[in-house]
């Protein structure tokens, strides 16, 4: 399911991008950057099952034991959940966001500046926005098998409470695909390691302060638009919405916003590299 | 789609800038198929920079361009699917084994699976490098690289193979054996395209050559042609103890047709240089070491530009 998913959600982006972009940037051949990635990671399996891992400890030590000291928390609707029900949705939406920007930063910088090995790829008939879309798609790829089995986690342990939450899989993989895709178009744009703090310095206090922990209710209304604006917070609205069943119009909002943000995103990226690399 | 007299790479007045540098200053080249033409000059002469628009990877700033009878500002990726590119410095993928390097390589140009596996084998084969196949290839010596990364270069069976200053940096042995390999490439009738600092080097592979500085073209001919047109048969070399070699140039110049004054040595051009040296031992002239060989395309470009290739 993820496989198609993503393949609808790539042809769909290099549609758009087709009629944005000269074609001698695209050649519909990212797919390959995904079998290299692959290849690649055939023998580090170990490395890639331990990423399962960090939203999973969150939940357990601050939603089972945190969320001994609180005995219930507002939902989407008003209605009280339990701490952990209210927290493991926004911990997924976290998790999303914290594999995307990381693969899409770290990894990407080193292979650009370093391993020089989109240099290489370009010398094929691959073109820069094939690179944008194929390591997006990987990114995306090890994501939603994070999120998938997060999800399984929170189904065990009784924190799922609606059918919506079908949909929790693919509304993870739209946001793991736009943090990713802006996260690259950022990297486009880093000079040295040293910028890579301003990453942890965006991506930090929206883990802290967007409603992943607490609900809206607690900032006051001045703090409540700022918070609201960040990814984050559309993200955990979004997937806390649907495992706890409460499922408005305005979740259309929420896809909408990482819709833009996607596009944007492998535009941009496309765009820099094009420039960066074809001198 | 080509015949045989279309010239694989035909360029006319070529220039690239980079903000206000200008990298190549208007440039007419063909090559032609089945040929080994060379690109020889100092570094910062303008190579690289022709190499890569050549190779479909830097857009021209102007004149214009085709390589296999297209334009690489509307089919790069057509053109690059028939090419094959050495670049200056290796880019193998760290994270993947010799074999797979050029399996994973295949496959950017959209050949099967299947076809890359047994292309792998043979390239690995024809690199000397079947008994590294799968080994990483961080670990392996300048020489083994640089054989992996014109391996790569072959995985699409290229048209025309685009080699960057291709011997830079390996020691003699591995030069001579990757020359070798150059050569088996040339005889199988692949077009080659070489950049290079040495002359040796283009001496020994190029059927014809440019000498470029500065962004443009010197001179260009066969190296034998060069030779004849530019320099004379044989040159005598001749170096002194510090300091005494300015005083020297006076006495020895009516002696040859033309002096060149190098900071060590002192060169000699003429078409006898055993003559020559008899005439500036009978003067009293006592240079520490003498030395006549034959001329060599380094003359050639000191003559043209005034300035040795590896400045």
């Amino acid at each position: 399911m993820t496989h198609t998913r993503e393949r609808a959600v790539s042809r769909r982006g290099s549609g758009l991008v087709l009629r944005i972009v000269p074609p001698g940037l695209y050649s519909g051949r990212g797919g390959v950057i995904v079998e290299r990635a692959l290849v690649v990671n055939r023998r580090a399996w170990l490395a890639i099952v331990s990423g399962f891992f960090e939203p999973v400890l969150f939940l357990l030590s601050l939603g089972v034991g945190f969320g001994q000291l609180v005995s219930e928390v507002a939902g989407p609707g008003g209605q009280p959940l339990s701490y952990a029900t209210f927290v493991a949705p926004a911990l997924l939406a976290a998790s999303a966001m914290n594999g995307a920007v990381y693969d899409a930063t770290f990894n990407i910088f080193f292979k650009f500046k370093y391993a020089r090995l989109y240099d290489a790829m370009l010398a094929t008939p691959m073109g820069p926005l094939d690179i944008a879309i194929g390591e997006i798609s990987w990114a995306l790829l090890r994501g939603g098998l994070y999120s998938a089995a997060f999800l399984l986690v929170m189904l065990g342990m009784g924190l799922i409470l609606s059918p919506w939450a079908l949909l929790a899989l693919p509304a993870a993989l739209l946001v793991a695909f736009a943090f990713a895709a802006v996260g690259m178009a950022a990297t486009t744009f880093m000079r040295s390691w040293q910028d890579f703090d301003l990453v942890q310095l965006a991506v930090l206090p929206m883990f802290l302060f967007s409603t992943t922990f607490f609900p809206l209710s607690v900032y006051p209304a001045g703090v409540r638009v700022v918070v609201q604006v960040t990814p984050l917070y559309q993200a955990v609205e979004l997937l806390r919405g649907l495992t706890t069943g409460h499922v408005t119009w305005a979740a259309l909002g929420n896809v909408a916003y990482f819709a833009v943000m996607a596009a944007t995103g492998v535009v941009v990226a496309g765009r820099r590299l094009a420039g960066l690399l074809l001198k | 789609m080509t015949t045989v007299d279309l010239p694989l790479v035909r360029a006319s007045g070529l220039t690239k800038h980079f903000g206000d540098f200008e990298a190549v200053r208007g440039i007419d080249v063909e090559v032609r198929r089945g040929e080994a033409f060379g690109f020889l000059g100092p570094n910062g002469a303008g190579k690289s920079s022709t190499m890569r628009m050549v190779a479909c990877t830097s857009p021209r700033t102007g004149g214009d361009l085709r390589v296999l009878g297209m334009d690489p500002d509307v089919d790069g990726p057509r053109i690059r699917s028939r090419i094959g590119v050495v670049p200056q410095e290796d880019n193998l993928d760290t994270e993947l084994t010799a074999r797979q390097n050029l399996e994973v390589y295949g496959r950017y140009f959209g050949l099967s699976r299947a076809h890359v596996r047994s292309k792998a084998v043979e390239l690995l084969d024809f690199a000397q490098l079947a008994d590294r196949a799968d080994h990483e290839v961080e670990p392996l010596s300048g020489g083994m690289k640089r054989r992996l990364t014109i391996a790569r270069s072959l995985v699409n069976d290229p048209d025309l193979l685009l080699l960057d200053e291709p011997t830079t940096g390996l020691d003699p042995q591995a030069r001579h054996l990757l020359w070798d390999r150059l050569f088996r490439l040339k005889q199988s009738g692949v077009t080659l395209i070489i950049t290079t600092h040495y002359m040796d080097e283009a001496e020994q592979l190029c059927d014809r050559l440019v000498v470029m500085d500065g962004g443009r073209i010197a001179a260009e001919g066969s190296p034998q042609d060069l030779i004849a047109r530019h320099s004379t048969r044989e040159v005598l070399e001749l170096r002194f103890a510090p300091g005494d070699q300015d005083a020297v140039v006076p006495v020895v110049t009516p002696l040859a047709d033309r002096v060149e004054v190098l900071p060590d040595r002192l060169l000699l051009y003429t078409a006898d240089g055993d003559g020559v040296l008899d005439a500036v031992h009978a003067r009293g002239v006592r240079p520490l070491s003498s030395l006549v060989r034959r001329s060599s395309l380094e003359d050639v470009f000191l003559r043209l530009t005034g300035r040795t290739l590896v400045d």
